[in-house]
């Protein structure tokens, strides 16, 4: 027998060796190795190709079994020399919310329990524009326009200077390059700090298990956009990423019947949010807070 | 024949198939050297041609109530000082007539409506009044309407419509597990 005398030092080491050994014990042993996977999986900006293409493959691998449905879902980056900007025309706005049905049908939001829309239509007093705390989204009369209201449709405002990157503490959410401001799902912990700091209400939480119907599902998706989400993962419009980075409108684009709203590159001389800027009477929600957002309200001049 | 003569041929040929293929399938407006892809004109079913009915008509020009054809008509649009004839052409009524005399299609109503809405014709021209769908960029299909696709020519005021539902409160049943 030896009476071996620790020293403090091997004593230390010991008991941290020991402590780590059974702090990681449930983790490797309680969950399956998918989840410890999930678990350990790299925030997206710093994962290599190749990670990211089995993060893909695992994923179209679970859609396909909850949904029923062969996904595509795109990492495509931002095209070179784009800078999205978005415009909306308030004298033409009539209140209809199928900006919002289009929107929440093409990024797969859940519908119930709890129902999650990206755009919200507040319907303000003429001679209110300002004070947005007495606007009203849940109105519902039986035709619109209605007399003596006017309807102003808040989403993401895709900001230059975005509060919500600041506030997030694990930096899950950014701005990309074409500046469109997305979220991680994966590296996101649902701490809500950007739902807090963002002064439009443009994102929303999942507090359940999303509820989206299989026969609702739109399979076209971008990991960084309409992907199906989990539970506490903060969402929010990115512009239909998945759509204008193949150069195709945004949902709520094609769907305004009136034709109120408008999007375009802003790096481009000839596009016609660059036309709206130009002639048009425009001007952000907000602007007293620096956000320098890339949302565009605009008058018929 | 070199081989340099035929391989121009087959492209000159491929060429000419492609763009008729584009001439039947999407109507091409042009107007002041830009293309406006626009779906079919919104016609009431059978009504075009309208030369099938008027081509054994007598043209009567007087301004008048009609009331055996066209009675669902009803002229909203400057009425005092219009009548059918100022717009559409007399003598070949499958086109519509400009203030020169220009005879156009159905699919370029466009520049008729331009002559007095020019403020709005520029802003449609360039994508802002009006809806465009599709691409905006790259080669994807892309459709502008036209302006009777949402104003009706006789009576274009913007009709009320029924908005969708508004959205679950958080007390909402329906947003409660």
């Amino acid at each position: 027998m030896s009476n071996k005398n620790y020293t403090r030092r091997e004593f230390i080491r010991n008991l941290s060796v020991t402590a780590l050994a059974g702090l990681s014990l449930p983790l490797l042993s309680s969950c399956s190795r998918e989840e410890a996977e999930d678990f350990l999986q790299k925030h997206f900006l710093e994962m290599t190709e190749e990670e990211k293409e089995r993060v893909i493959a695992k994923l179209e691998q679970r859609y396909l079994e909850q949904y029923g449905r062969k996904f595509q879902i795109s990492t495509q980056e931002a095209l070179p020399e784009t800078l999205w900007g978005y415009g909306l025309e308030l004298s033409r706005c009539v209140g209809c919310r199928r900006c919002v049905y289009a929107c929440a049908n093409e990024n797969n939001t859940s519908r119930y329990a709890r129902q999650l829309h990206w755009i919200r239509v507040l319907r303000l007093k003429r001679g209110n524009l300002i004070n947005l705390e007495d606007s009203e989204h849940y109105y519902a009369p039986e035709t619109v326009p209605e007399k003596g209201f006017i309807y102003l449709p808040v989403q993401c405002q895709h900001c230059q200077n975005p509060p919500c990157v600041k506030a997030c503490p694990i930096h899950a959410t950014w701005q990309e390059p074409d500046g469109i401001v997305v979220v991680d799902y994966n590296w996101c912990i649902g701490c809500r700090y950007c739902i807090a700091a963002c002064p439009y209400k443009g994102r929303v939480f999942n507090w359940a298990e999303p509820n989206l119907p299989k026969d609702e599902v739109n399979p076209n998706v971008h990991y960084l956009g309409n992907r199906p989400r989990m539970k506490c993962a903060v969402e929010k419009c990115t512009f239909c990423i998945q759509r204008v980075r193949a150069g195709r409108y945004p949902a709520c684009v094609e769907a305004c019947p009136t034709g109120a709203r408008k999007f375009g590159n802003l790096l481009d001389p000839k596009s016609e949010i660059r036309y709206i800027i130009e002639r048009k009477r425009v001007f952000r929600l907000r602007e007293d807070l620096n956000t320098e957002s890339r949302f565009y309200y605009f008058f018929e001049s | 024949m070199t081989l340099k003569s035929l391989r121009m041929r087959t492209t000159l040929s491929a060429l000419a198939i492609i763009l008729l293929t584009i001439s039947t399938f999407s109507s091409l407006a042009v107007g002041a050297g830009q293309e406006f892809p626009v779906p079919p004109p919104p016609f009431t079913e059978g009504i075009f041609p309208c030369s099938n009915c008027h081509a054994s008509m007598e043209v009567n020009r007087k301004k008048r109530e009609l009331k055996e054809e066209h009675t669902k008509i009803r002229m909203h649009h400057a009425e005092t000082m219009r009548w059918c004839l100022d717009c559409h052409d007399a003598k070949n009524r499958d086109k519509l007539r400009l203030y020169n005399g220009e005879l156009v299609n159905f699919t370029e109503s466009h520049r008729l409506c331009g002559e007095c809405h020019g403020n709005l014709y520029r802003d449609w021209r360039a994508g802002i009044h009006g809806k465009r769908t599709g691409y905006f960029m790259g080669t994807g299909k892309r459709t502008y309407l036209l302006c009777a696709h949402c104003h009706d020519p006789h009576e274009p005021k913007f009709k009320l419509i029924v908005p969708e539902p508004p959205p679950f409160r958080p007390t909402d049943r329906r947003n409660v597990k």
